[in-house]
């Protein structure tokens, strides 16, 4: 197992509101390393992203529970997204840019687009009807 | 917190941003946006983010479907008082190509007379 200079998970129910308590926990769980506004807007946006996923897609109406996970080696950061809500079916489509299963949402389809330029690596995991796990990893400074 | 002020001046309808815009904040903006829209003589959109600070693709979906809105009865869509962040994702989300970006509120609001004065729709 790693060990890791720092390590911090929150749960939290699947609604909007919520979005921003996460934008919040991962920048200040970033603070230690001094990011720059920059690495900083980055991040919460990749974490924006993954948890605004999880919420609209991964339950939609039925609602559930997003896991919030960071950690911290030197200065790399990994932080994961999970939801045990419905799964994607086509990874490689949603991750398609301008791609939306919602437009009726207006959802742009930049979601996973942004995830990818604002982190160093992405990796989606999903099975239908089990959920998602959206990890990133981004070096600060 | 309201996730934003709206007024309409003139013929446009002026949109002042209190909070990140986000999928949460989107969802009030989209319905209170339309549904002035629907019952003023508004043709043109200003998105005022002065003092925002984050925006995700969740906005990128409010200003596209509110450019929609109005882009077929002639109308515009800017965005004013932009700050770092949020203009790192209207650059590369390509947001530009379809706002306009004015330096304030009152730039937004020089047009010829012609076109603000026009009854419109």
């Amino acid at each position: 197992m790693d060990t890791f200079d720092n390590e911090m998970r929150l749960t939290f129910q699947a609604k909007s509101c919520n979005e921003a308590l996460a934008r919040m926990t991962v920048a200040a769980f970033l603070t230690p390393l001094n990011p720059t506004l920059e690495e900083l807007a980055d991040t919460k946006t990749a974490v924006s992203e993954a948890v605004t996923n999880a919420i609209i897609h991964g339950y939609g109406e039925a609602g559930g529970t997003v896991e919030l996970w960071c950690a911290r080696k030197g200065n790399e950061v990994q932080f994961s997204v999970k939801d045990t809500g419905s799964g994607i079916a086509d990874i490689a489509a949603a991750m398609e840019p301008m791609y939306t299963s919602k437009p009726e949402l207006e959802r742009s389809g930049m979601g996973f687009s942004f995830m990818e330029a604002f982190t160093d690596e992405l990796v989606v995991e999903s099975a239908v009807g089990e959920g998602t796990l959206v990890r990133m990893k981004k070096v600060i400074g | 917190m309201q996730a934003a002020e709206y007024e309409v001046k003139n013929d446009v309808l002026v949109i002042r941003l209190k909070a990140d815009l986000d999928h949460h904040t989107a969802v009030s903006v989209r319905e209170a946006a339309d549904a002035l829209l629907a019952r003023s003589h508004a043709k043109h959109i200003l998105f005022d983010f002065t003092g925002v600070e984050f925006m995700d693709s969740s906005g990128i979906g409010v200003i596209m479907g509110r450019y929609r809105q109005v882009i077929f009865s002639g109308g515009r869509v800017g965005v004013t008082g932009v700050g770092t962040s949020v203009d790192r994702i209207f650059r590369i989300s390509g947001l530009y190509k379809i706002v306009e970006q004015y330096k304030n509120a009152e730039e937004a609001f020089i047009r010829p007379a012609s076109e603000c004065c026009a009854g419109g729709n």
